[in-house]
């Protein structure tokens, strides 16, 4: 019942923050082209730098292409629903907080909602061109298991990006100072990991596996999804996206717990 | 004397904050031109040898990139303009005896300067010194080479900022700057060179490229300072840089002679 209402109240918040935004669809409509664009020179990009090499580190090019439209969408769907984290210090420094923690609702259903923006969702659609692009020109067998690992791979990265915004908002808490550190994290994520990330090597490999567990939705599926290693164990792998959101969460919880106004 | 001490503690507390900024910042861009050091590296491999660029100009010229990102990057335009445009703030600045065109230009130009010498000295810093031996900086090819890059790298900045300028321009004639920004400056970013060297372009593209302003920003500059772009290229891009400042800061003003005539106060 609870969930419901609340689904009900964040598809309130969902509509009304299109509503304002459809009040300027010029400006709508541009910001989704713009973003559009950017992602689409990337894709560009990595066509212009494949043709001269049929591969990199044993990737082809469609592989390559699988890997960043992964990426893509999981990084759009995270700013999508969790745009709201991504700009909390600025919801902080409003003292809007304030405001939400006296409403008797989920303090998470009201940061994600008050701030759904529907003109993020530009690069969706050079992450399914690139998916349509990907999927011809690599010479993968497709089964269940494997359209399961491809939706696995992008329902963990949202979740995994999720999590990291809420990561960086749960530090506003604690500190005043600039976390644009996160931005490595989350920016950073989304422009290096559209190669499969053993191409960078072991080191980063082995941060991206223990520190932030980037690999669990990229790497090991992707090994299974291409064939390269056949253990069906590793189109499991998104799930432990889980944990790492439980522990982002527990954060969030007890930084909610330290809050102080900062007074505006 | 004790409210001297507090004026002291509160710049003081200020100033710390900026740095703590700056110290972000620095890491955000080593990490960022490591990262893309790996991945060529990777490219490199792949390629056996047969690049466009040879692997250390390509290491050149991402810390080139880093290092003066704020010189190039059309995207982080000046916001107060912007709002200034908006807002209505635009009334104050047309009261100035003075042309807007010029006062922004060096503004912009300023702005840039400052901010971008601020932060390429401690990114090229690490990038000649503390990087692992493969991804380190090198020294340009010769003394030569080396003045020209600072020639090259000003005009640069000029068509850079005379592109920004139109950008400016053209928010007068629309409610929605933001979006129009969004929409020219993320494909600048491509064809300047930002998303993957212009070398790597293939050769019809870059033909096409080559007949527009964009081909002759940073791409110049760094590969001037690599050794990668030499003898007679080098003075036919210069002569096309500053055809390029020349009519882009001419189609500027036209469009600001006209904006001028037709600018609207969004209240403010």
């Amino acid at each position: 019942m609870k969930i419901r209402k609340n689904l009900k109240l964040y598809m309130k918040y969902a509509s009304v923050c299109t509503k304002s935004i459809m009040q300027y669809k010029l400006s709508f409509l541009l910001m989704i082209i713009g973003r559009f664009i950017i992602a689409f020179c990337e894709l560009i990009g990595i066509r212009f730098l494949f043709s001269d090499l049929t591969q990199i580190k044993g990737y082809t090019y469609g592989e390559v292409l699988l890997c960043f439209s992964v990426i893509q969408m999981s990084f759009t769907f995270a700013e999508l629903f969790g745009n709201g984290f991504k700009v909390f210090s600025g919801i902080v420094r409003k003292g809007e907080f304030d405001r939400m923690m006296l409403r008797p609702c989920s303090l998470i259903l009201q940061v994600m909602g008050s701030r759904f923006e529907v003109g993020r969702t530009g690069p969706l659609l050079t992450a399914v061109i690139t998916l349509v692009l990907g999927i011809r020109h690599s010479q993968i067998t497709w089964s269940a298991a494997k359209v399961w690992t491809m939706a696995a791979m992008i329902t963990g990265g949202t979740l995994l990006f999720i999590g990291l915004f809420i990561l960086e908002a749960s530090m506003c808490f604690f500190s005043i100072e600039d976390t644009s550190l996160m931005n490595v994290l989350t920016y950073g994520a989304k422009t290096h990991g559209k190669y499969p990330i053993d191409i960078y090597g072991k080191g980063i490999l082995r941060f991206c596996t223990y520190i932030i567990p980037y690999t669990l939705i990229q790497y090991y599926p992707l090994q299974f999804l291409l064939g390269k290693k056949g253990s069906i164990y590793l189109a499991f792998s998104p799930f432990g996206i889980a944990v790492f959101l439980l522990i982002c969460s527990c954060l969030w919880q007890y930084g909610v717990k330290n809050y102080k106004s900062c007074g505006s | 004397m004790k409210k001297y001490i507090c004026f002291f503690k509160l710049r003081f507390a200020t100033g710390m904050q900026y740095r703590m900024a700056t110290v972000t910042a620095l890491t955000t861009q080593l990490i960022w031109g490591l990262m893309e050091c790996l991945a060529y590296r990777a490219i490199a491999e792949a390629s056996g040898g047969k690049m466009p660029m040879d692997y250390s100009s390509i290491v050149t010229y991402i810390w080139l990139k880093e290092g003066l990102l704020v010189l190039f990057n059309t995207w982080a335009a000046d916001n107060d303009l912007f709002a200034m445009i908006t807002d209505g703030g635009i009334a104050y600045e047309l009261c100035r005896p003075l042309s807007i065109y010029s006062m922004w230009f060096s503004r912009t130009v300023g702005a840039r300067i400052a901010e971008a010498f601020m932060r390429c000295v401690p990114v090229l810093f690490c990038a000649f010194l503390l990087m692992p031996k493969a991804y380190r900086m090198t020294l340009p090819v010769s003394g030569v080479s080396f003045l020209l890059f600072l020639l090259t790298v000003f005009l640069a900045l000029g068509i850079t900022v005379t592109f920004c300028m139109i950008v400016y321009m053209l928010c007068f004639f629309t409610i929605s700057p933001q979006g129009w920004r969004m929409v020219l400056t993320g494909a600048v970013d491509f064809l300047s060179g930002n998303v993957i060297p212009l070398p790597f372009f293939p050769k019809k593209y870059l033909f096409l490229l080559e007949l527009s302003p964009f081909a002759y920003m940073q791409n110049v500059p760094f590969r001037i300072y690599s050794g990668d772009l030499m003898g007679g290229d080098v003075y036919l891009c210069i002569l096309k840089q500053i055809f390029w400042l020349a009519v882009l800061m001419l189609l500027g003003i036209a469009l600001w002679k006209k904006a001028e005539k037709r600018v609207a106060l969004q209240g403010g």
